[in-house]
């Protein structure tokens, strides 16, 4: 194909020359081969002895410098994680002893609520009493005074069918008509 | 228009024209300054201020400069550990220098008008039979005769040798040859190719300018596919510096460990 392209080109070039092609052109090698031998050899002596170890220190600086960064932050995160933990235990003391605080509290109240119950229990029931005493005092006068108005009434009726009885007959019928 | 003007223009094989910048000689050889050379100088002294550059900041939080340079740092050396072990760094300024060279000597020949070092066999030769010299010498210097187990894979039934080491030997040979002839060929048929589309195109152009309108769409399509081969040529002339450099990388491997 490269013969071909010299062929195609080689009628566009003065015809008494044949078509030189550049890169076969033997004039120019040793030039080029000296050129290129000096130019690689400063450029591989220089990169080499110069520019790639200074890279290689800078990066290695940081990967150092990444590594303890990354150390200290790992330290730094377990001291976190241990003041955690110490706040932990101290939240669940101060719970417990609130809890406790609470809870004796609550004994207290409740104990003082029973005794409170208690006593007013026991003085309604004194009032009860007293008044169950009264209500049967004046039942007792009430029927006291019923048994009066029978007899009364009684003595009455005898009286209007013009009979007279004593007293203490009247009283006793009337008693027993009652009971 | 001049005729004879016309018609260098449209050779294709005139930017690979070595010219005489400064005459020069020793010993009676010809060593003149040429624009091959001032190319080539500009390639290494470009590359130099560039990592030089870089490489003075040492910043924490690298700067784009900086970053550019440590990237390529770390893609040479990667190329390196990853072909050719852990051993195989003692060679990683060797392969940056060579990557590099042969990098920016391609990209500089991107530019329009300027010359492309590595479009030249006597270079891209000379490189290769560096390489070869290299893998031959550190090969034996550290493996003594067993180097040319290199020739002779282990493994194999022994009658299959007598055709296996022929093969060997032959493949081994062709490296340098093809190491050599692939940069050179890939760099001329690219430039010979951008040349020919951009000149077509100009002269479509030209040709639609006097009156024939259908050239000038052709121009276009010429122009447009220059366009294309442009972006193709960049993407070569990356590929193939890191194609040199990682096949550098595999025949070192096997100077390291000629058993494998």
């Amino acid at each position: 194909m490269l013969l071909a392209l010299l062929a195609e080109t080689a009628h566009h070039l003065p015809d008494d020359a044949p078509p030189p092609f550049p890169p076969f052109e033997a004039w120019h090698m040793p030039g080029q081969l000296f050129w290129l031998a000096i130019l690689f050899a400063t450029l591989y002596f220089s990169l080499s002895r110069f520019i790639l170890p200074k890279m290689s220190d800078t990066i290695e600086k940081r990967s150092d410098r990444i590594a303890s960064d990354l150390d200290q932050a790992a330290k730094l995160n377990e001291q976190a994680t241990e003041a955690q933990q110490a706040l932990e235990l101290r939240i669940a003391q101060a719970k417990a002893k609130a809890r406790e605080t609470a809870n004796k509290a609550a004994a207290k109240i409740d104990a003082e609520m029973t005794a409170e119950t208690a006593r007013v229990d026991a003085e309604i029931e004194k009032k009860l009493d007293a008044a169950e005493e009264r209500i049967s005092a004046l039942r007792a006068t009430a029927m006291q005074n019923v048994e009066q108005i029978a007899v009364d009434a009684a003595d009455a009726m005898t009286a209007r069918f013009g009979l007279k009885a004593s007293a203490a007959d009247l009283k006793k019928a009337v008693s027993t008509a009652l009971n | 228009m001049n005729f004879a003007l016309q018609n260098t223009a449209i050779d294709p094989i005139h930017q690979f024209q070595v010219s005489k910048w400064l005459d020069l000689s020793i010993f009676g050889v010809d060593i003149s300054f040429t624009n091959a050379s001032g190319f080539m100088l500009l390639g290494v002294v470009l590359c130099i201020a560039f990592f030089g550059y870089a490489a003075s900041k040492k910043a924490l939080v690298p700067g784009r400069t900086q970053s550019m340079a440590e990237i390529g740092y770390g893609f040479v050396a990667d190329m390196v550990r990853s072909t050719a072990g852990e051993e195989g760094l003692r060679f990683f300024p060797f392969v940056f220098t060579l990557f590099f060279f042969v990098f920016f000597a391609n990209m500089i020949g991107m530019v329009p008008y300027a010359f492309t070092t590595t479009s030249h066999l006597v270079v891209t030769g000379a490189l290769a039979m560096l390489v070869i010299s290299i893998v031959i010498g550190f090969g034996i210097w550290k493996n003594g005769l067993s180097f040319f187990k290199l020739f002779a894979p282990s493994g194999a039934p022994w009658p299959i040798y007598f055709i296996l080491v022929p093969i060997e030997v032959i493949s081994f040979l062709a490296r340098p040859v093809t190491l050599a002839l692939r940069l050179f060929a890939n760099m001329l048929a690219g430039h010979i190719m951008l040349k020919l589309f951009a000149t077509f195109a100009a002269q479509l152009i030209g040709a639609a300018l006097s009156g024939a309108v259908f050239m000038g769409v052709v121009g276009i399509l010429a122009f447009g596919m220059g366009i294309a081969l442009n972006a193709l040529e960049l993407l070569v002339a990356g590929l193939q510096a890191y194609v040199f450099a990682i096949l550098t990388c595999v025949y070192l491997n096997d100077a390291l460990h000629p058993s494998h």
